[in-house]
């Protein structure tokens, strides 16, 4: 097991007994698997991911990463670089004069230097689709949303993580650049066998990307398992405000109400929903 | 750390002292300050002290709060205290260590100079976290008004003051967020020596100072969209009103106040 969470709980104001942001949370995280986190404002999805590069010790618990506890850990500067954090609206923390030195930043505070260095940002750089020659000394706030909050996410694929959690990663990107953004991620775990954690709003998203769904609700996981089967759960994530895929329900609808048995439901594509309509209209 | 910073926070309470007028409260604040310059003597500080505290419990705000907002200054307090104990001379000499020395007069200045510290801004703080934003600018407005005749600026002071405390609480969580994603990228805010503590600030405040110069511009446009330009000729929803208690506080704090400054 890769990532494991044991019993976790954690609560903000210890003066206030019993207001926990986390309560039990119990999971497993395989290598190279792709889990979407998903759960309302304030489920606690947040927190959860801070607990697990050490950002926010939990009051109770155990997390388990590659083999050590890392609730115990003293030298966390390991542990953020194994598990890379992308935070919500990424782009806000760029500092540096140029890309190179922004992207940098994390390898450097690791103790890289030189052509290692060099390396780490170009391939990083590229792991986004951005070309490193043209984007290195540019400045990061001459940007655009889309290229800033790649620079940023290479920030941190820089470190080489071995899990990396992304914060809702296209939130206010238009269509097209977060279409792009959702490749580069899904091509970098293909290619390099990275674990990734996505948190998102976006149920499509979710649906088309991760091998397992965890959902949050209150502090707690109400949910767990394939998007398949967390979608299934039309009535439950509607009740907690989430919701499933407007192309699943569709799916969920035409299934009940025409009783077609053998109509696939577990699809969230409208390309993979037309070909599914267009098969059992055949026969 | 960033948690115990709580200057300008306002917490909404249903109590006495929330319930009185803005204005008022800033004039029993300016004479707590002169009484607190006037007093010389002890049991002075004494009388201020249970002033503090019966106002402390009118407003209903736990004391952690005010402990709370004296905590940044522990240093500056500290430091004046220690300053005096061994800079003042006159008395007797109370303690002796080589070429140090510790003098009557330097403790004793030294005591009132941590105390009158302690006391402003336990007082002030009171101030504005038993009164909103808002209204703190509209009772700070107010009071300003009648010098607008040799030019001052009173209302636009009293926005400039309103943007200012409105956004300490959303600049606090900023920084305290792109800390957090700094680290993320094995920032180290916390070792090293004081050249390398202030270093490791850069990449803290380089954003923080970004967002905020992009907040103040779309602040800016969101208050022009809705015509604002200034004070000239703008009325108010809310306008002020004195009633009864109002004047009766003002006057029971002003007679004790200036007493206590007076005879003792």
């Amino acid at each position: 097991m890769f990532i494991e969470v044991r019993n976790l709980s954690h609560n903000y104001d210890k003066e206030l007994v019993g207001n926990y942001t986390l309560k039990d949370i119990d999971f497993k995280v395989e290598k190279g698997e792709f889990i979407g986190l998903i759960g309302h404002t304030g489920s606690g999805k947040s927190t959860l991911v801070q607990t697990l590069n050490g950002l926010i010790k939990p009051t109770e618990g155990e997390i388990i990463i590659g083999g050590s506890d890392i609730t115990k850990e003293k030298d966390l500067k390991e542990v953020r670089q194994k598990v890379g954090l992308v935070f919500q609206y990424p782009e806000h923390q760029l500092f540096e004069e140029n890309v190179f030195l922004d992207v940098a930043f994390g390898p450097k505070n690791l103790g890289l230097e030189g052509e290692e260095l060099e390396e780490r940002v170009k391939e990083a750089l590229v792991a986004v689709n951005l070309n490193y020659k043209e984007f290195k000394d540019k400045s990061p706030f001459k940007l655009s949303g889309g290229q800033q909050r790649r620079v940023a996410i290479a920030g941190v694929l820089a470190m080489k993580p071995e899990v990396l959690i992304l914060d809702e990663p296209t939130a206010g990107l238009d269509p097209k650049a977060r279409e792009e953004l959702l490749q580069e991620i899904t091509s970098l775990q293909k290619r390099s066998g990275l674990t990734i954690i996505l948190i998102s709003h976006r149920m499509e998203e979710v649906g088309q990307l991760a091998d397992r769904i965890i959902v949050l609700e209150k502090g707690k996981i109400v949910l767990e398992g394939t998007p398949n089967f967390v979608f299934s759960h039309v009535d439950l994530l509607e009740g907690i405000g989430l919701g499933v895929p407007q192309i699943t329900k569709v799916m969920h609808e035409l299934k009940n109400k025409l009783n077609i048995d053998d109509m696939r439901t577990d699809l969230f594509t409208i390309l993979e929903a037309k070909k599914e309509i267009l098969r059992v209209m055949r026969g | 750390m960033l948690d115990d910073i709580i200057i300008g926070q306002y917490i909404e309470r249903d109590s006495f002292i929330h319930s009185l007028d803005p204005r008022i409260k800033i004039l029993v604040i300016i004479f707590f300050i002169i009484t607190i310059f006037l007093i010389n003597a002890f049991t002075g500080y004494l009388f201020l002290a249970f002033f503090i505290l019966v106002t402390v419990l009118l407003s209903k705000i736990k004391v952690k709060y005010i402990i709370k907002s004296i905590r940044p200054l522990i240093f500056i307090i500290s430091f004046t205290l220690i300053v005096h104990l061994f800079m003042t001379r006159g008395g007797q000499i109370i303690w002796e260590w080589r070429f140090l020395k510790i003098e009557e007069e330097g403790l004793r200045m030294g005591l009132f100079m941590s105390l009158r510290l302690i006391f402003l801004v336990s007082y002030t703080s009171l101030l504005t976290l038993t009164t909103s934003p808002l209204a703190l600018t509209d009772g700070l407005e107010s009071l300003l008004k009648p010098f607008e005749k040799i030019g001052l600026p009173a209302h636009e002071l009293a926005m400039m003051m309103s943007i200012a405390l409105r956004f300490i609480p959303t600049l606090l969580e900023e920084a305290q967020k792109i800390m957090k994603a700094q680290k993320a990228r094995g920032a180290d805010f916390e070792s090293g020596n004081l050249i390398n503590k202030a270093k490791s600030l850069i990449p803290l405040l380089v954003p923080l100072f970004v967002n905020a110069f992009r907040r103040a511009d779309d602040l800016a446009l969101a208050m022009e969209a809705r015509c604002y330009r200034g004070g000239e000729g703008r009325s108010r929803m809310n306008a002020l009103l004195l009633v009864n208690k109002d004047y009766i506080v003002l006057a029971l704090s002003f007679v004790y106040l200036i007493s206590v400054g007076i005879f003792l």
